[in-house]
């Protein structure tokens, strides 16, 4: 007990009370059981006995630290308690809120023209999938019907935001592992994705493009060779990682075995995206529940077996290839036509009309200060972002401002598989299986 | 005219800038990325935009090692006193880059849930607008960093303010110099 | 029990929350996409099929079929007076950090819960922020026609 004293007295400022792990001398049985996955609550023909919980160990055997919300792994604000004995984890702790930003408070405040800008900054590895899904909702409540050439062109974005996220996330995964090679190599590609968004949106992040009601701009001029380049460029460089990674011996020992999930406890957390497809389930949303434009594009669906770190990897790095795949497609059939809804009370006119005509200048004015009007009414939509089930339920009271933004984080979700898949493992596998599980702390805590 | 022909062979000047410009050529940064403006620090340390050119690239983990705080990110209530406890645990001389305007001024968050500006908890020597700032923005930051250490702003005011110790009660931001930005000569 | 046209919107009872929801497990319906809680304190008046008196928070799960393809939105009626409702954690343990979330934000008890603690905030915060009755906390900024504190 003295030891929990001088503990507390040390990190009396950041101590979080109910939220962190408690010591094994003042833990249920019940909670015990998490080393074990009986927490799960499997069903019966699963078969996992009472005798699995080593109720023997008692407090002095196993050792509880930290990784604290500062920490080398670069998967942002993640606090982590860990119960080791040994080297081996027991029981995992994750304690988030460190990102609280509260934006769905904020998001009750802004107009819905608005609501992008704050939407975007919750997943800002893909933050154009935020303002999709924010607009489809808007969209869904409001009725509106998109003009086909603002459904492909967020489809195009869509594609091109996965395929940066996915370089992103080979790069820190690369760099938790230890090869720096890889978080360069990640992030030079990565650049020319942003240099195009900069030219399409104005933004290499945070981009606030999509708006209810289609985009907020046209493709520039030249957009097909821009496309292509990218294209051409990041599908001969993968062959490169693919040979820096995959057969190398210890990038393999690392992540083959590590980590492993399987397909029920997926299941059972709600975990979506590469990590339940990496368990065998052939679960993508735009696949199964086609959005925007997806069933008219063809792609397959990569499914991994093991559940473990390396299919994870795998089925990220193969997602990029088809993402690049779908993306030519999308550049043979784009249609012409407008960029967003010709309806004069939910889409701004025109800059130069507003010279010319009253009647425009005063929908701009309206529609900038106070923002077009939603039905009342609640909506649930939801997309595949890089990282799963990007969900948005929208409640709306008939005015300007939404009245309840929710928006369905894929990571906050995912993170529960966390104590699952680091239960048996080693402390030095932490790192790595954290950064598979690729959580972003902004959507995580909003 | 070689080496040879040199009739002195030493050369004299200030041991303090000798020290300042070891100091500020060897700037090593804490892990401190927060949210958004963490991928874009990350982005100034990568290929494009090399930080390594400085003397930067390498991001201590841990804060005995590191000089450099760049709040990059929102910083939360629960955030506040980690942050806090890290920067107390860096050694003098230490410097603080508030990056983003979450960090600067709390950005477009203005509610319960942020620190209105990372400047209530502590001193910060430069304020780099953006949101994010682009990297050409931070490296602009960086390099105005570089310039107050060779000028020796930032000690001297130090002195004068006695920020930096444990007295903080009562410490009041103060307006930061107009500084002459442009290659440092 | 009312269901209103329009696949998979359905209004459970409170009592009646839990047992619904196990009969949709026992259906095919694997995975609980989601589960979050609205206040409905300052809403105008919102549309709900006869039978379903309003409270002032809802619970609303959103139910997901693999199999078949399919999600389900239930939306439960909590009163104001006594917050509770029951954890769907037994049947689903992923909506465990979903409902501390719903706790912390709303302060809405989940009966059978874990660990029913706070999850974004601090430990030590006071006061439920989601919940209408409380202030977004804005600073006043020096801009001359700037809203105040709320």
């Amino acid at each position: 007990m003295r030891e929990h004293d001088v503990e507390q007295e040390l990190v009396a400022e950041t101590y979080e009370g109910d939220q962190e792990i408690v010591p094994r001398d003042r833990t249920s049985p019940d909670e015990l059981r998490r080393e074990v996955g009986a927490v799960l609550r499997l069903p019966e023909n699963y078969g996992l006995e009472g005798a699995e919980v080593d109720i023997e160990r008692t407090g002095d055997d196993t050792m509880i630290i930290n990784m604290g919300p500062q920490h080398p792994s670069t998967h942002g604000v993640l606090r982590l308690m860990m119960e080791l004995d040994g080297e081996t984890v027991l029981r995992t702790k994750p304690i988030i809120g460190y990102l609280h930003t509260g934006m769905e408070k904020t998001g009750e405040e802004l107009t819905y023209q608005q609501g992008a800008t704050n939407v975007t900054r919750m997943d800002y590895l893909s933050p154009l999938n935020n303002e999709l899904v924010f607009a489809l909702a808007v969209e869904k409540l409001l009725g509106v019907e998109l003009p086909p050439r603002a459904v492909w062109i967020r489809m195009l974005l869509s594609e091109l935001q996965r395929v940066s996220s996915h370089l992103m996330w080979l790069a820190t995964n690369g760099m938790d592992v230890g090869s720096t090679t890889m978080m360069i190599f990640g992030f030079r590609e990565r650049e020319m994705l942003l240099a195009f968004f900069e030219k399409t949106t104005g933004l290499r992040m945070n981009h606030n493009f999509i708006r209810p009601g289609g985009t907020a701009a046209d493709l520039p001029d030249g957009w097909e060779d821009d496309v292509t380049l990218i294209c051409d460029t990041v599908e001969r460089r993968l062959d490169t990682y693919d040979e820096l990674l995959t057969g190398q011996p210890i990038f393999r020992e690392r992540m083959e075995g590590v980590g492993a999930i399987t397909a029920d406890e997926a299941l059972a957390l709600s975990v979506t995206g590469p990590i339940l497809r990496s368990t065998g389930v052939p679960w993508d949303l735009r696949r199964t529940m086609p959005y925007l434009a997806y069933d008219e594009l063809d792609f397959d669906v990569i499914v991994g077996t093991y559940g473990d770190n390396f299919d994870r990897y795998a089925i990220r790095l193969n997602e990029i290839r088809e993402s690049i795949y779908m993306i030519r497609q999308i550049l043979e059939r784009m249609p012409q036509g407008d960029y967003r809804v010709q309806d004069k009370k939910v889409t701004p006119p025109p800059r130069a009309r507003i010279d010319e005509s009253m009647e425009a200048l005063i929908h701009h004015f309206k529609l900038f200060t106070e923002g077009f009007k939603v039905p009342e009414g609640e909506v649930y939509v939801a997309v595949e972002s890089p990282r799963g089930e990007l969900g948005c339920y929208l409640v709306s009271d008939g005015s300007a401002k939404p009245y309840r933004l929710h928006i369905r984080g894929p990571s906050f979700v995912n993170l529960q598989a966390l104590p699952v898949m680091l239960r048996g493992g080693l402390v030095a596998d932490a790192v790595a299986t954290i950064s598979s599980v690729d959580p972003v702390m902004g959507e995580v805590d909003r | 005219m070689g080496l040879e022909d040199l009739q002195h062979n030493f050369l004299t000047g200030r041991l303090e800038d000798l020290v300042k410009w070891a100091r500020r050529m060897s700037v090593w940064p804490v892990t401190f990325g927060l949210a958004c403006c963490a991928i874009e620090m990350m982005a100034v340390g990568a290929a494009d935009f090399d930080l390594s050119r400085f003397g930067m690239e390498v991001f201590r983990a841990s804060p005995r090692q590191a000089d450099l705080m760049i709040v990059a990110g929102r910083v939360s209530q629960k955030m506040a006193p980690v942050l806090r406890q890290v920067y107390d645990q860096m050694m003098e001389p230490k410097w603080v880059i508030s990056m983003g305007v979450c960090a600067s001024t709390g950005g477009m968050f203005n509610n319960y849930a942020i620190v209105q500006g990372v400047d209530q908890i502590i001193p910060v020597d430069v304020y780099a607008p953006g949101c994010p700032p682009s990297p050409e923005t931070l490296m602009h930051a960086i390099l105005t960093l570089h310039e107050k250490i060779r000028t020796g702003a930032i000690t001297r005011r130090r002195d004068e303010g006695g920020a930096g110790r444990e007295e903080l009660a009562g410490w009041v931001p103060e307006r930061p110099d107009a500084v002459r930005l442009g290659t440092p000569r | 029990m009312t269901v209103e046209p329009g696949e998979g919107l359905l209004f459970p009872h409170r009592d009646e929350y839990h047992d619904v929801v196990r009969s949709h497990r026992e259906q095919g319906f694997e995975m609980c996409s989601d589960l979050c809680a609205v206040d409905y304190l300052a809403h105008g008046g919102r549309r709900l099929p006869d039978g379903v008196t309003p409270e002032r928070f809802e619970v609303v799960a959103e139910l997901l079929s693999v199999e078949h393809r399919r999600r389900v939105r239930l939306r439960v009626q909590v009163p104001e007076s006594d917050p509770e409702v029951d954890s769907l954690w037994d049947l689903y343990p992923g909506v465990e950090a979903m409902e501390r979330e719903a706790f912390d934000m709303f302060g809405i008890r989940f009966a059978g819960h874990p660990d029913l603690t706070r999850i974004l905030m601090p430990d030590d915060w006071e006061g439920h922020p989601l919940r209408k009755d409380y202030g977004v906390g804005r600073v006043p900024v020096q801009f001359k026609e700037a809203p105040g504190p709320r």
